[in-house]
C-alpha cells in the first residue's frame, strides 16, 4: 500500500507543472506531506523520489538542510508553537517567556507534550519584532505576549487539541 | 513639514487586499502605463530613478535588470525576495499583508521590463497570513486578465506568478541560495559569477529583487524618476562611486522604544529622529546604549553615534556593514552587551549553511566562546580570539562564498572594538567571584 494517496500523487504532480524540473516541486511536496502525517515518513520520501524522478538520498539531503521537517521518529503535534528568540525578542523579554512556558507545558523546545497537542520550538526571528516577544502558532503569529498571555493561550491549544488528538 | 507616505498609503484602507478597491485607489494604473512603454523603456525609467535594492546590498536595480543578456531567447526568470528574516525586519511582510497589489503590480511591471514569463514569491513559511493575503489576490488578477495570457489585452505579455514557500532558513535570503532552494535542493549559495542575470534559476538568466524594492518601481513608473530622486540624499560629490540614496524607505524599528513600527520616511532620517520623533524614544525613560542600524548583520552603534544619517553610506562611516534592511534595533543603557553579542553569535552559527569552513566553523566558535564568557568562564584572551576569527570570515577578506559571514562578524567587530570596556569588565568580575549564571537554554 502506497503511503501518498492517489489525490496527494496528484497534487504533487501539479505541483511540478509550476517549474522548469520535477525535482523543484520538492518543497512544495514535503509541506503537503508534513501537514497531512505530522511528520515525513520514510516511506513517503521513497515515493516521492519516484515521483520526481530523484534517488530517495536526494529527497532526504534536501529535506533534513531545513530545520523544518521532521522524520517519523519525531512526529509534530497538533500545534507547533515557535517561541521567537532573536535579539528584537530577547530585547523584550523572549528568553524569560521561553523559560515559562517549558515550565508551564514541562517539556523542552522540540519535544511534544504527551497528550500531542503541542509541540514546542525555539523560532529565530519572526519578522514581527514590533510585537514582540511573540510566538508564531503553525503559520499565525501572536505578539505582545505577556507570560500571563502566552500561558493562557497555550492552555486553550492544549484544550483544543487534546480533544482531536493527533 | 510631515512626509507624505508612498508605500505605506493604503494601509489600513478597509478591504485594499482586493483588486476592487485597490483598483478604485489609482491600482494597476502604473502597470497600465508601464505597457504604453518598450521593456528596455521601463528598464531605462528604474536606471533614471536611481532605485537601489531595499533587501540589503543596496545594488541599483535598474543596473541590474540590465545585465540580462541582449535577445536572450528565454525563459528568463524573476524571483520575489521574499524571505525576509534578518532580525528586527518586517517591512516586507507589511506591505504584502496590508497591500498585497502594491507588491503584484511592481512584480509585473518588472517581468515586463525584464521580459520574465515567469515569477516565483519566495516566501518563507512563518508568513501563513502573507500566504493566504497574496493567493487571495494572484486568483483575482487571474480572473480579471491582469496575469495569465495577454495581460490587459497586451499580445505577447504572458505573466505566471507562483508563491514558493520557504522551510525555516535563513540563508534562503541570500539569492543564490534562494535559487538552489526553489529548485528543490539544499539553500547553499553559489559562487559568483555566474550571476543570477546571466545563469539563475534553472541555469536561466534571473532577477532576484526584494518585495519593498518592486513596490518601490511601482511609483517610479507612475510618478517619474524626478519624483523619487527628489527623496532622499544625492550621491556624495567626494565620492564618484556613490550613487546616492533616493527615495522612500519603511524603517523598521525594534527593541527598547516606546513605539516600535514600520515607519516610512525619506532615506536619510538620523537614527536620533528615528528613535526619538517616531519611536517615542526609549522606553521607561532609559537612554540608549547602542543601536544596530540596520537588521543584525550590520553591528552595532553608540549612543554617541545617533546623527549618523540612516543613508546607504552613513552607517559605514561609523564602522558598520551598511544600511543592511534599515530595521534599527534599539538597546537601553541596561542591556548587557554580552547577552546581545551572545545572541546574535548563536543567530549566526545556527543560521550558517555549512558550506563554506571558515564561516562554518567561524560562527560555531565565536557562539560557543561567547557562551562561555557569558556562564562566567572567560578568559580576558578570548576577545582577542573573537576578533580575529572575527576578521577572517566573510565575502570582505575572501574567505566565504556569501555574505552571512560578514554579517556574523560584524556585531562582533563592533561590540568589541566599541565596548571593549564592558567584556573586559565582565570577564573579570565573573573569574573574579565565580558567579555562575543560571544556564538559559543553548539549544542551536
Ligand atoms: C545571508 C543573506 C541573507 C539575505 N536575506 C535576504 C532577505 O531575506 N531578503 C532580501 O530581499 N534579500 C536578502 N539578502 C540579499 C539578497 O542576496 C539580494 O541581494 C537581494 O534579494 C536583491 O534584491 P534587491 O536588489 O531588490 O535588494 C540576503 C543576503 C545575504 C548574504
Ligand atoms: S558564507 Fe556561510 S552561509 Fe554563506 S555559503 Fe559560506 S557557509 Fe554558507
Ligand atoms: S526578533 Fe522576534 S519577531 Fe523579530
Amino acid at each position: 500500500m502506497a503511503v501518498l494517496s492517489e489525490d496527494m500523487q496528484r497534487e504533487i504532480m501539479a505541483f511540478t507543472q509550476c517549474y522548469a524540473t520535477k525535482q523543484a516541486a520538492l518543497l512544495p511536496s514535503l509541506h503537503l506531506i508534513q501537514e497531512r502525517f505530522r511528520c515525513v515518513p520514510l516511506k513517503a520520501i521513497e515515493e516521492l523520489a519516484k515521483l520526481l524522478d530523484l534517488h530517495p538520498a536526494q529527497v532526504y539531503d534536501a529535506m533534513s538542510f531545513y530545520g523544518f521537517f521532521r522524520g517519523e521518529d519525531r512526529p509534530l503535534g497538533k500545534y507547533r508553537v515557535w517561541v521567537c528568540r532573536s535579539l528584537p525578542c530577547m530585547l523584550r523579554g523572549a528568553d524569560e517567556l521561553l523559560t515559562e512556558i517549558c515550565r508551564h507545558l514541562d517539556i523542552e523546545p522540540g519535544e511534544t507534550t504527551p497528550d500531542g497537542s503541542i509541540t514546542l520550538e525555539v523560532a529565530e526571528c519572526i519578522g514581527a519584532c514590533e510585537v514582540a516577544p511573540c510566538v508564531l502558532v503553525n503559520d499565525e503569529c501572536k505578539g505582545n505576549l505577556t507570560s500571563e498571555s502566552a500561558l493562557h493561550l497555550l492552555d486553550e491549544l492544549r484544550r483544543q487539541g487534546g480533544e482531536n488528538g493527533i | 513639514m510631515e512626509f507624505e507616505p508612498v508605500l505605506l498609503r493604503n494601509v489600513g484602507i478597509p478591504g485594499i487586499q482586493h483588486l476592487e478597491v485597490y483598483q478604485s485607489r489609482g491600482g494597476y494604473q502604473a502597470l497600465r502605463h508601464a505597457l504604453e512603454m518598450t521593456p528596455e523603456q521601463v528598464v531605462q525609467l528604474v536606471k533614471d530613478s536611481g532605485l537601489r535594492g531595499r533587501g540589503g546590498a543596496g545594488f541599483p536595480t535598474g543596473v541590474k535588470w540590465g545585465f540580462i543578456p541582449k535577445g536572450h531567447p528565454g525563459p528568463i526568470y524573476l524571483c520575489v525576495n521574499a524571505d525576509e528574516s534578518e532580525p528586527g525586519t518586517f517591512n516586507n511582510r507589511i506591505l504584502m499583508e496590508e497591500d498585497p497589489h502594491q507588491v503584484l503590480e511592481g512584480t509585473i511591471i518588472a517581468a515586463y521590463a525584464i521580459r520574465a514569463r515567469v515569477a516565483y514569491i519566495y516566501l518563507r513559511y512563518e508568513y501563513g497570513r502573507c500566504y493566504r493575503v497574496l493567493k487571495q489576490a494572484i486568483a483575482e488578477l487571474y480572473s480579471n486578465h491582469l496575469l495569465g495570457e495577454a495581460i490587459l489585452g497586451k499580445k505577447g505579455f504572458d505573466l505566471d506568478i507562483y508563491i514558493h514557500r520557504g522551510a525555516g532558513a535563513y540563508i534562503c535570503g541570500e539569492e543564490t541560495g534562494l535559487i538552489e532552494s526553489l529548485e528543490g535542493k539544499r539553500a547553499w549559495p553559489r559562487i559568483k559569477p555566474p550571476f543570477p542575470a546571466v545563469q539563475g534559476l534553472f541555469q536561466k538568466p534571473t532577477i532576484v529583487n526584494n518585495v519593498e524594492t518592486l513596490a518601490c518601481v511601482k511609483h517610479i513608473v507612475e510618478r517619474g524618476p524626478q519624483w523619487f530622486r527628489s527623496i532622499g540624499v544625492p550621491p556624495d560629490p567626494n565620492n564618484p562611486r556613490d550613487a546616492g540614496s533616493f527615495g522612500p524607505k519603511l524603517y523598521c524599528l525594534s527593541g527598547h522604544v516606546n513605539r516600535p513600527g514600520c515607519y516610512e520616511l525619506p532615506l536619510g532620517i538620523t537614527a536620533r529622529e528615528l528613535i526619538e520623533k517616531y519611536g517615542g524614544g526609549v522606553w521607561k525613560g532609559r537612554r540608549v546604549k547602542a543601536i544596530i542600524p540596520g537588521g543584525l548583520s550590520m553591528g552595532f552603534m553608540t549612543a554617541d553615534e545617533l546623527d549618523t544619517p540612516l543613508d546607504f553610506n552613513g552607517p559605514t562611516r561609523v564602522g558598520c556593514l551598511g544600511l543592511g534592511t534599515a530595521a534599527v534595533i534599539v538597546l537601553d543603557d541596561l542591556t548587557s552587551m554580552v547577552e546581545a553579542l551572545y545572541n546574535s553569535c548563536r543567530f549566526f552559527a545556527h543560521e550558517s549553511c555549512g558550506q563554506c569552513t571558515p564561516c562554518r566553523e567561524g560562527t560555531a566558535w565565536m557562539a560557543k566562546i561567547l557562551a562561555r564568557i557569558r556562564r562566567g568562564e572567560g578568559h580576558m584572551q578570548d576577545l582577542d580570539i573573537l576578533l580575529e576569527i572575527a576578521n577572517g570570515i566573510g565575502i570582505i577578506p575572501g574567505t566565504t562564498i556569501c555574505g552571512l559571514a560578514d554579517g556574523a562578524a560584524w556585531p562582533v567587530k563592533t561590540a568589541l572594538t566599541k565596548f571593549r570596556a564592558e567584556f573586559e569588565e565582565y570577564i573579570r568580575n565573573s573569574r573574579h567571584q565565580k558567579t555562575r549564571r543560571t544556564e538559559v537554554r543553548t539549544v542551536l
